[in-house]
């Protein structure tokens, strides 16, 4: 029985590769890239966010971010403004969920106000940004179908590109082309087709960096919007792990005090 | 005016002095202290000649606020001071100082404390806030009600998976601003709050309590409240100054409030309800603000919202009611640019269903620059009866335009 069954365990899995769908390998990229990128428990980070118009010009906005990693479910995440300053202190927290709506809310300091907020505007963009809240979610495998196209090269590195098509409602687009980066198992290089299939924005993801836990993190993100000729980079500072946030410091009363 | 000013001023030094040794006793590690805040220009115009001739076309007025923060011992504890302060050139009343807040935080792990100044928002409706009775409106800031004087108080949250609950004690009762003799948007007569009644013989000491029980479950906020002291809404009652002038004199009975929150968040659409049974000596009412607010992302191909709001407020003391809406119906249209300025525009008509009148609004806004926000804001009074509540400020049609720089 043993010399048998030796033999056909080391087959299996090659077998399997080879019968797989471009749809199976896609999604097994996307389970590959969630497993490398779990048990962070919780991060800090910081960034600011340059927008630039057609003629150039520029603003920034300061942005801080905690997030709360869930299993079983999607993360909980707090975005703070610190600029502009007339929004200074303005919050935003969402709840995600791989298949029903995410819950946000929006906390309004000059009122003390928080907001329930409709999760529907997904295409909708982040803070004047070329950035649509959607692409700022936390990326749970369920939210998309997926299907492997080829590996290549990008930029010296070794890359897998696979197609994701959204599989929740109010979604901006119709496809997204995905570079995976194959070392860090990260997104380099997304493209976005609009609703009317046509090439909508480039996502450029570089400056990766390992944090303790084997975790990588990118600390620049561009997105350029082809058919407005507007851009906007986000600059990450160091980011921090286990800094110890809790369930606790993702309700309705934290968003409340949130600093 | 100047007794009002003493006493908050008296108040805030208590309190700073209470705060500081708290500070002291916590031997807190040296952190920088955050400020920020803003100063804002102010003009008004008025569209028609005022009822009383004593009152002004045009206000000019000059605002500021600032916030200054401190985190201590690992950011468990932190201290808020918000002044604010108006100086305006029609109205003597409208120049005021307010402690809006001055609180002291204590964080635990499920549990919040807060002692001092502070201001709390209930609510999920956009017309008015029935439900929201912590703070007493800074009604001479503006009509919408929703500037608040700051209230001394002092609180505790808990925070559990069967939701939060709030208490509150409320001690030092704030008296509701009103435009002064030269002021717009008041009433004809005027409010002597000099001769203001309460109908607690502890006056405006009465120690008011509070709580409130929230929780979310999925799509569904919920929170259920109950208040019991002195109400914030006065009753104007005809009296006379020692001059012989006839005026309105600001009653504030005691009441016990329970209040109902509920939105219903579901795709595009927002469903809220607001309640309350508000219960005194003289009587027991019931009042519903409820509707909705769906939106339209992506309107023509940009990146701008349209909300269309609805919403239905009944008050069952009819016309006699504090608050004017008794049977009105809210038509608004919120309009968000989603561009680099934050453009924002807010317009609404309130109309009263049983006499026909109608409360125009408008609210626009956009950055300017880097630190500079333009507000413009406009409300009109239409097809007014004797009858209606808001009979008094038929001819106060306006337009605001505010210039703030933020720091």
């Amino acid at each position: 029985m043993r010399s048998w069954l030796l033999p056909l365990l080391l087959i299996l899995p090659l077998h399997e590769a080879l019968a797989q769908s471009a749809e199976e390998k896609g999604l097994a990229l996307a389970v590959e890239m969630d497993k490398r990128d779990t048990g962070w428990k919780d991060q800090q980070g910081a960034m600011t966010m340059l927008l630039r118009n057609r003629q150039g010009q520029e603003t920034s906005r300061k942005i801080r971010t905690r997030a709360l990693e869930v299993h079983g479910d999607g993360d909980k995440s707090m975005t703070i403004f610190d600029s502009p300053r007339d929004v200074k202190g303005t919050a935003f927290l969402s709840h995600t969920h791989a298949q029903e709506a995410d819950d946000q809310w929006l906390f309004l300091p000059a009122l003390k106000r928080v907001k329930r907020i409709s999760s529907a505007n997904k295409s909708g963009p982040f803070v004047g940004s070329e950035f649509a809240y959607e692409d700022l979610t936390s990326q749970e495998v369920d939210k998309y179908t997926y299907k492997w196209l080829r590996e290549e090269q990008l930029a010296g590195k070794k890359v897998a590109v696979i197609e994701r098509y959204p599989s929740y409602k109010n979604s901006g687009y119709t496809r997204q082309m995905v570079w995976v980066n194959l070392q860090v198992l990260q997104a380099q290089r997304v493209d976005f087709y609009d609703r009317k299939d046509a090439l909508l924005k480039t996502l450029e993801i570089t400056e990766f960096r390992q944090y303790d836990g084997g975790f990588w993190r990118s600390h620049k993100m561009s997105m350029t919007n082809h058919q407005t000729g507007k851009s906007t980079t986000l600059t990450w500072a160091q980011y921090k792990f286990g800094v110890g946030l809790g369930v606790n410091d993702f309700t309705r009363s934290a968003l409340k005090r949130v600093r | 005016m100047n007794r009002t000013v003493s006493r908050l001023w008296c108040m805030a030094r208590n309190a700073i002095g209470l705060l500081c040794l708290c500070t002291l006793a916590a031997q807190p590690a040296v952190q920088a202290l955050d400020v920020s805040g803003y100063l804002a220009a102010q003009g008004r115009y008025f569209a028609h000649a005022p009822l009383d001739a004593r009152q002004r076309y045009l206000g000019a007025s000059v605002a500021a606020q600032a916030e200054f923060y401190h985190e201590f011992a690992e950011a468990r504890q932190s201290v808020l001071f918000t002044p604010f302060v108006r100086l305006d050139s029609a109205d003597p009343r409208r120049t005021h100082f307010d402690v809006r807040e001055l609180m002291w935080q204590y964080l635990g792990e499920e549990f919040e404390v807060r002692a001092g100044i502070g201001k709390v928002f209930w609510g999920v409706a956009e017309s008015q806030h029935l439900v929201d009775i912590i703070n007493q409106s800074d009604l001479i800031e503006n009509i919408d009600g929703e500037d608040k004087l700051g209230q001394a108080m002092l609180s505790a949250s808990l925070t559990r998976e069967w939701g939060t609950v709030d208490l509150f004690l409320l001690p030092g009762f704030r008296q509701r601003t009103f435009p002064g003799t030269q002021g717009r948007l008041r009433t004809t007569p005027r409010v002597d709050v000099g001769q203001t009644l309460y109908e607690s013989g502890a006056g405006n000491k009465h120690l008011d309590v509070a709580v409130r029980w929230s929780h979310s479950f999925g799509a569904i906020d919920l929170a259920l409240s109950h208040f019991r002291g002195t109400s914030r809404d006065p009753n104007l009652n005809l009296g006379r100054t020692s001059l012989g002038e006839t005026v309105l004199v600001p009653f504030y009975a005691q009441i016990n409030q329970t209040g109902l929150e509920l939105q219903y968040t579901y795709e595009e659409w927002l469903w809220k309800l607001e309640a309350i049974r508000r219960s005194g000596k003289r009587n027991t009412f019931f009042g519903v603000t409820g509707g909705f607010e769906y939106t339209i992302t992506g309107v023509a191909d940009t990146p701008a919202d349209v909300g269309l709001i609805a919403e239905y407020l009944y008050d069952s003391r009819g016309e006699r009611g504090a608050s004017g809406f008794q049977k009105d119906v809210l038509a608004g249209l919120r309009l968000t640019l989603n561009d680099e300025n934050s453009t924002e525009f807010l317009a609404g008509v309130v109309t009263d269903l049983d006499d026909g009148s109608h409360l125009l609004s408008v609210e626009a806004s956009r950055r300017v620059g880097v630190d500079l926000k333009l507000t413009l804001e406009a409300r009109a009074f239409a097809d007014i009866t004797s009858r209606a509540s808001i009979y008094s400020l038929r001819r106060d049609d306006f337009v605001q335009l505010e210039l703030a720089w933020f720091f």
